[in-house]
């Protein structure tokens, strides 16, 4: 029976190790099941940490899976007459204390970068010879259970009355560096796009910046993440990532629709 | 059970106060501790049902149950609504963390093994022992009540983050209610436990001669005692702003319906900071005593002393105390101030290091011994072959980059059920296939065992392994129905076999309870020692009667003498004179 076991503990990091490597390179039936395509810059240092460190993992998996498995096939033999006695070693204590120490402290400081990039250092641009940050293009409100998309209109200000009000559609340039300010009125929400590799809580009472610089034109959605009540499921919106001059040109039209109704929302 | 009825006080000789004394209002710690584990094994069965409906809605979302929907949700026509699924995870939670698994390992086996492994005649405070088993009932009935108001029941999730617990739902009042309820009768015992081990220990037992086992009741019994206060306090918080309107989590200018909530001046992330200050520590809380009593499992069942006894118990230590300041890894992306994440992801990273110490040690003590490979065995085995894949997705999410992706996915969910479920639980059925013996007497069929472990660890692997792939998509948890995104869809399928293999690890379960309860009165009769162990408690009769030890047993040497070179046994207990 030992070898039976043996087995069968050989199995969880064969099987997981292979899982993920099918995961990974699209083999079936685990095609797709892989982090989604990254449409942002700073998402991509994200997804080369997640295989770093995926990488590092699979590593001790399969070596303390294979002590194990040869461990219960070598010594869960009922032939065997006696155990060794031996109860420490010293050095091969400080030996696997030290080793997965450097690797944690490699894997803690080789994300620094990353996390800087994501969530420290807010994208700046270049104002004659003044380096200023970037405003923020669009205000996200999360409520129960939408989303509403707040762009300032063509003076350029939130807040004012030619602001274009959107809800649960999200139109944005790529190719440029975007700074969302996110703000919720009831519960926390949280602005999820996981094709950006975009995550931040909503906290009511803060509010916060996040920032992207997508590299493409394409659509993709917006889903809440953190617990909101009943309709949690259903908070969603779809993400338009279009061209600057697109994006001006949508805005503009949007503005103007928008003078419109509210003008004729006087006039009644 | 006779040789406890014979020792225990008279209770003036009517049969109903005696009964009631020894069973009901017992001070004994033996009885409390079978009290507790009683009581958690049928919330297990519970919080084991509600996981496999949400399994259920998962893979066929908004289709009618069989047999059972009938019955549960006829309102609805058979369905789990969006309402009632957030009830079923925030109860599958509550009752697998406070009802399950805490209780099961403090509640159950620490009372039960502390005084036995010491070489005590019963806990420092047995009054106060009762009152903390005694005090759980409050919690079941809180907890019913609560989960009876569907639909309005709980629904805001375990860590009950406001402003959503505090806005929204009737029955949460009565949720927070029960967890005070938990947190004093964890509290009571952990008082008891660290005034029992420090104080009541045989002579010759002195601190690095204690069985890891208790080594990890007793760090256990140290955190409940600095976190639960905190977790209590905020509790009484979140629950005088539901009552009084308090705002300690609420900030000015909410809009709830259609009212604009005026009051505030609280801040949300205060509820965080204070519930994962608890909660995180109590996460060591539902793993440190299976990882002790684990250890004390591989030893005994490779005929070998357990390899490192201090770096055990110095990691053991380094992670309860490190436990203290990892919290903010639960709020990597909360809004707390990014530069904190930095510190806490440092802290996290550097607690890795004694839960990877332990586990190549316990894999030293394997090394080179006789393997016994019972059920007991193959389930310590199972623990550390899951704890490795717990721990190494944990380290995956300790990065906060990577944790931007995978918060409050199925990444996090995988990771906690391998620490939990494949390590915690599988730790508690080693235990009770190594107990079960000593605690009635009989012993449970090994057949039966070997196949509910061989089911239960494909199953688990089965169900858990491939949430690590939803997590990679960015399928969210807490979704009552994932697939109205469309980026989801093409998941449903995988979900199906993780619901399929779920019911085969809930069915197996059935396997294990027919055996524990049929071997309660159809098992082999145990004798004092069955498994050649050194510890205390297998120098007494199975099961010990009330007072443990007819004399003061004294200690001569470790835990661990097994396969002494020149020994004639190749055991040598604890007691056992030179």
């Amino acid at each position: 029976m030992n070898r039976f076991w043996a087995f069968l503990f050989l199995l969880v990091p064969v099987l997981g190790i292979a899982s993920y490597l099918m995961a990974a390179f699209g083999i079936w039936p685990l095609e797709g099941m892989w982090l989604p395509d990254n449409y942002s810059d700073a998402g991509r240092t994200i997804d080369h940490l997640w295989n770093v460190i995926h990488i590092i993992g699979a590593v001790i998996l399969l070596l303390t899976g294979l002590a194990l498995a040869f461990a219960i096939g070598r010594f869960g033999s009922t032939k065997r007459q006696s155990a060794s006695y031996f109860s420490h070693n010293t050095q091969i204590e400080i030996l696997w204390s030290i080793i997965p120490g450097a690797i944690l402290v490699f894997i803690a400081l080789y994300q620094m970068k990353s996390w800087e990039e994501n969530k420290l250092a807010r994208p700046t641009k270049q104002v004659g010879s003044k380096t200023e940050a970037v405003a923020p293009l669009v205000r996200v409100i999360g409520r129960r259970f939408a989303w509403e998309f707040h762009h300032a209109g063509e003076d350029g200000r939130l807040d004012t009355l030619d602001d274009v009000i959107v809800e649960n559609e999200l139109v944005i340039p790529a190719h440029v560096d975007v700074v969302l300010e996110l703000e919720s009125r009831d519960v926390i929400h949280s602005f999820f796009v996981p094709n950006l590799r975009l995550k931040q809580d909503i906290v009511p009472g803060l509010n916060q910046l996040i920032w992207f610089h997508a590299d493409r034109e394409t659509t993709t959605s917006i889903i809440c993440a953190e617990l909101c009540g009943w309709g949690h499921y259903t908070m969603q919106a779809s993400m338009k990532l279009v061209s600057r001059s697109e994006y001006e040109q949508w805005l503009k039209d949007a503005s103007t629709a928008n003078l419109t109704t509210s003008k004729q929302d006087s006039q009644e | 059970m006779t040789a406890i009825h014979k020792q225990h006080e008279p209770a003036a000789g009517n049969p109903l106060l005696n009964f009631l004394g020894t069973y009901v209002f017992a001070r004994d710690h033996k009885i409390i501790g079978l009290q507790f584990l009683f009581s958690t094994l049928i919330w297990l069965a519970i919080g084991g049902l509600l996981a496999l409906a949400i399994r259920w809605q998962l893979a066929w979302p908004g289709t009618e149950i069989p047999i059972l929907g009938r019955w549960m949700f006829a309102s609805e026509g058979g369905m789990i609504t969006g309402e009632y699924y957030n009830v079923l995870f925030t109860m599958h939670a509550t009752i697998m963390i406070f009802f399950v698994v805490i209780p099961i390992l403090a509640g159950a086996f620490g009372n039960y093994l502390i005084p036995l492994m010491i070489g005590a005649r019963d806990m420092a405070f047995p009054t106060l022992n009762m009152f903390s088993y005694w005090f759980m009932w409050p919690a079941f009935v809180c907890m019913i009540a609560a989960m009876r108001q569907a639909g309005t029941g709980p629904s805001a999730g375990w860590t009950s983050y406001p402003p959503l617990s505090v806005l929204f739902g009737e029955a949460q009042g009565l949720w927070l209610l029960g967890l005070v309820f938990v947190g004093i009768a964890s509290m009571l015992g952990a008082i008891n436990y660290i005034t029992t081990i420090i104080q009541m220990r045989a002579p010759g037992m002195t601190l690095l001669r204690m069985p890891m086992t208790v080594w990890g009741m007793f760090i256990t019994a140290i955190l409940q005692a600095f976190a639960l206060p905190v977790l209590t306090a905020a509790l009484l918080m979140l629950l005088s702003d539901r009552m009084f309107n308090t705002s300690f989590f609420l900030a000015e200018g909410l809009e709830v319906g259609n009212t604009l909530r005026l009051q505030g001046g609280g801040e949300p992330l205060l509820w965080q900071h204070l519930f994962w200050f608890y909660s995180h520590p109590a996460v060591y809380i539902m793993i440190l005593p299976a990882m002790g009593m684990v250890s004390d499992i591989l030893s005994c069942f490779s005929r070998k002393p357990l390899f490192g006894y201090r770096p055990m118990v110095f990691s053991m230590i380094a992670i309860a105390g490190m436990g203290f300041i990892v919290w903010g890894h639960h709020m990597f992306i909360s809004g707390m101030n990014y530069f904190l994440s930095v510190s806490f992801l440092i802290s996290t990273m550097l607690i890795a290091l004694p839960s990877g110490v332990k586990v190549f040690n316990w894999l030293g003590t394997i090394w080179g011994g006789r393997l016994q490979l019972t059920s007991a065995m193959l389930c310590a085995m199972g623990f550390l072959s899951m704890f490795v894949i717990g721990g190494l997705s944990g380290v995956v999410m300790a990065a906060p980059p990577v944790d931007i992706m995978l918060h409050d996915t199925y990444y996090i969910v995988a990771h906690f059920h391998y620490v939990l479920f494949g390590s915690s639980i599988l730790g508690v059925f080693a235990a009770i296939y190594y107990w079960f013996p000593k605690m009635f007497g009989r012993t449970m069929n090994e057949t039966l065992g070997k196949f509910h472990f061989l089911v239960t660890f494909v199953a688990l692997n089965c169900t858990f392994f491939p949430m690590h792939f939803l997590g990679a998509r960015g399928f969210p948890r807490r979704y009552a129905d994932p697939y109205v995104v469309e980026a989801f869809r093409d998941l449903q399928p995988l979900n199906e076999f993780i619901t399929w293999s779920a019911f085969v690890m809930g069915a197996v379960q059935i396997v294990f309870f027919l055996n524990f309860f049929g071997s309660l009165f159809f098992g082999r009769k145990a004798e004092t020692n069955p498994w050649h162990s050194n510890t205390l408690e297998w120098t007494v009769p199975s099961p010990p009667s009330h007072g443990n030890f007819d004399f003061q047993p004294v200690v001569f040497r470790g835990p661990y003498e097994y396969s002494v070179p020149g020994h004639s046994a190749d055991f040598w207990p604890q007691t056992e004179p030179e």
